[in-house]
């Protein structure tokens, strides 16, 4: 019983961390203001273009490299027109989601299915992995969980406690206020939007390279959008991202598990299950019955134009 | 805006025939885009490119082929535009689509045997039902709650898509066969084609049902109603418009329409259920609504379009060319003409007269020069200023009037210290 909980506990983790980094990126962007619908389409990207390196060269880091090249590219392309452009941004979201997945799918075509000798393998923290239950949960893991280990709590600090942080979380607030500091908006949300595609980039290269070793033409399967509606779960909160990507990870594979357990049940429905639980924390954690004040940025999916102001 | 030499001057009138060309030049620079990554795979864009204009448009066999396959597309299309009139936006078209398809084939595979009119009419409003009732929960949890219905209605189609697979792996699985897909319907409720042309005829529903759209939207109440809504939500607010109830009316209506894809892709196509039925039309109806700019009635020509692009990949496969082109080609487009979009809001000017700029920087009386030049400007005493700027005026004036606003900003920060003080 024990084994069994802690291989739940532990792939529950690998999951939650291929969804987190895309999670975090966008609480990063959309706390500066601007919404990211299109992480799916760039999750593939990041997805075979890191897979595509490795299978040319075998290097894991000058896959990740690539796969954040990548990523801060589509980044820019996409602050242009929706900072300087100033197009809609849900619209603009949307054609970066079915670029993305029809460009990952073109170049990817003659390499789907084919598995890489090489992807990011786990290894044992020494001492702490020695821990009984806790080692075999926490530090039995590749190193982009161990990274994540630190991304969330440096960038829990960076927003809260930090004056960049404080810049930041006005930036979605009150853009003009900030202009009239002398802060360059444009800039800072040209840079946290190539973070925030950056990081999804990084999590579809966790999918291709970390939690499988092969490419298929739309792998993510939604998860891009998982981590989108984590974004407003958390309440633009990397804690509470983590959090709801560990639910979310504990869900999908206590259903695969299920799937054993019970086999009377078609398997679909299990499949079906991180999605339905996308849908119901999203009701609970957004809903207009809920007391407390929402936390969204209040210039979110504004564009900010100085002729407004 | 002010970016160097580059003068960015909001337009407020653009003409209709601007608005026809500007898309269809920034498809065609999506087009050269997308040579490159061609290209980049290796093969040459220009063969490419001709081989998929000869098959799909040449003849009249390419063309039939480019309107059955852009059959889902007109619904998927204007299925996303009746939600975008409203500002909503509906992207769970392919789960509608997949529920339209099941609701309506379940009475056909199991139903009551009935003469075959009543059959298809049952089967079609099924259809329109299924496809509703899964875009009111979308609906009825934003008009509740004001939960975000593109996640939703997102989310939903990954549970129709499973729920569609489940069928078609376990209890439709047609007898002795090892793929998921049903029984075929009876032959006689196949949807004909138009006399002798080869044309599918529902390429006629769909043309009624722009038709009806069209008239709703531009001569109805509610169509002016829904209007106003997207324009300002706190205006139709003020004159009593119902919001939620249009929510629910809107999604509801959206959502039928999506559902009736099923209907002539079952009827029309494939006469069948099977896994993956709508194979990501309903993403690729955003595409087409956002290039019809939420028109139904341009909303079928570019269905037929963008049929001959997925009808065409097929006949590239056979150079070798991944059949993905169609999707990355639609992507690319899209992203293209969203760019377009903005020069047909914004002028661009270059701005050849530096000096005029250090002029006002040293000197406040170019405010009066630029009054002079009929542009007005308003100073209130509180240093709250307004700065109104008639379109279609020389780059020279806005440079100033930039800078007149920057300059009573200052002016503003100056005033607020000293009361501070």
């Amino acid at each position: 019983m024990t084994a069994f909980v802690v291989s739940i506990c532990s792939a529950a983790i690998v999951y939650a961390v291929s969804i987190l980094y895309a999670a975090i990126g966008e609480i990063f962007t959309q706390r500066s203001g601007i919404m990211n619908l299109g992480i799916e389409g760039i999750m593939l990207m990041g997805a075979v273009s890191g897979f595509l390196t490795v299978y040319n060269t075998n290097n894991l880091g000058l896959a990740i490299l690539v796969v954040i090249l990548v990523g801060a590219l589509l980044g820019l392309v996409f602050a242009f027109f929706t900072v300087t452009l100033r197009a809609d941004q849900t619209v603009c979201g949307m054609a970066f989601l079915i670029f993305g997945s029809g460009l990952s799918g073109f170049i990817g075509k003659n390499i789907t299915g084919i598995a890489t000798s090489v992807k990011f393998q786990k290894i044992e923290i020494p001492l702490l992995s020695q821990i009984p239950i806790i080692g075999d949960i926490f530090f039995k893991h590749d190193i982009l969980v161990y990274l994540m280990y630190l991304i969330v709590p440096l960038s829990m600090f960076y927003i809260y406690r930090t004056k960049p942080g404080l810049i930041l979380r006005a930036l979605g607030e009150n853009p003009a206020a900030l202009d009239k500091a002398g802060i360059n908006v444009f800039l800072l949300r040209y840079i946290y939007v190539m973070f925030g595609c950056a990081m999804a980039a990084i999590s579809g290269a966790c999918i291709s390279l970390s939690y499988t070793n092969f490419w298929n033409e739309g792998m993510t399967g939604g998860k891009g959008w998982i981590a989108f509606s984590l974004v407003a779960f958390s309440g633009w909160n990397p804690a509470g991202a983590a959090l709801g990507a560990l639910l979310f990870g504990a869900i999908s594979i206590i259903g695969i598990n299920m799937q054993i357990y019970l086999p009377g049940i078609p398997s679909q429905f299990y499949s079906m299950l991180p999605y339905l639980a996308t849908v119901i924390a999203l009701i609970i954690t957004t809903g207009s019955f809920r007391k407390k004040r929402s936390e969204e940025p209040t210039a979110l999916c504004q564009s900010y134009d100085r002729e407004n102001r | 805006m002010n970016i160097g030499a580059i003068q960015i001057e909001k337009k407020h009138v653009v003409p209709l025939w601007a608005r026809i060309l500007n898309p269809i030049i920034f498809v065609f620079i999506g087009l050269a885009f997308s040579s490159i990554l061609i290209m980049a795979v290796g093969f040459n864009p220009i063969k490419v490119y001709s081989k998929m204009i000869s098959y799909s448009f040449l003849n009249m066999r390419g063309i039939n082929g480019s309107i059955r396959a852009g059959l889902p597309l007109m619904f998927c299309g204007m299925s996303v535009s009746i939600a975008f009139k409203m500002g909503l936006s509906n992207i769970g078209a392919e789960g509608q689509y997949a529920m339209g398809a099941i609701l309506g084939s379940a009475f056909v595979l199991f139903g009551p045997e009935l003469p075959v009119s009543v059959r298809l009419v049952v089967m079609f409003l099924l259809c329109a039902v299924g496809g509703s009732l899964w875009a009111l929960i979308p609906a009825a949890l934003k008009a509740c709650w004001n939960v975000n219905e593109t996640i939703v209605s997102l989310m939903l189609n990954y549970v129709a898509l499973l729920f569609m697979d489940y069928l078609c792996y376990g209890p439709w699985m047609a007898k002795n066969q090892t793929t998921p897909i049903s029984e075929a319907i009876p032959k006689e409720m196949y949807l004909p084609n138009i006399g002798s042309t080869g044309i599918n005829s529902g390429v006629i529903v769909a043309i009624v049902i722009a038709m009806l759209l069209y008239i709703f939207f531009k001569y109805t109440t509610a169509g002016y109603q829904i209007n106003v809504i997207r324009n300002s939500k706190n205006s139709a607010e003020y004159a009593g418009i119902n919001i939620r109830k249009y929510v629910l009316i809107i999604m509801g209506l959206s959502g039928a329409v999506a559902g009736l894809a099923g209907f002539v892709q079952v009827t029309g196509v494939v006469h069948r259920v099977q896994a993956q039925l709508p194979g990501g039309s309903g993403y690729t109806g955003i595409v087409v609504a956002y290039l019809s700019q939420f028109n139904p009635i341009v909303v079928i020509i570019v269905s037929i379009l963008f049929g001959g692009l997925v009808n065409s990949s097929a006949a590239v496969q056979i150079m070798g060319v991944p059949s993905q082109i169609a999707t990355m080609l639609q992507g690319s487009i899209m992203v293209f003409v969203i760019a377009g979009e903005f020069f047909n809001h914004y002028r661009i000017t270059l701005n050849r007269s530096r000096s005029n700029v250090n002029k006002s920087n040293a000197n406040t009386s170019s405010i009066n020069e630029s009054n002079a030049n009929k542009s007005n400007v308003i100073r209130s005493n509180v240093g709250k200023n307004v700065i109104k700027s008639n379109a279609g005026k020389k780059a020279s004036n806005v440079s100033n009037i930039n800078n007149v606003s920057d300059m009573s900003c200052e002016e503003k920060h100056r005033e607020v210290r000293e009361i501070a003080q």
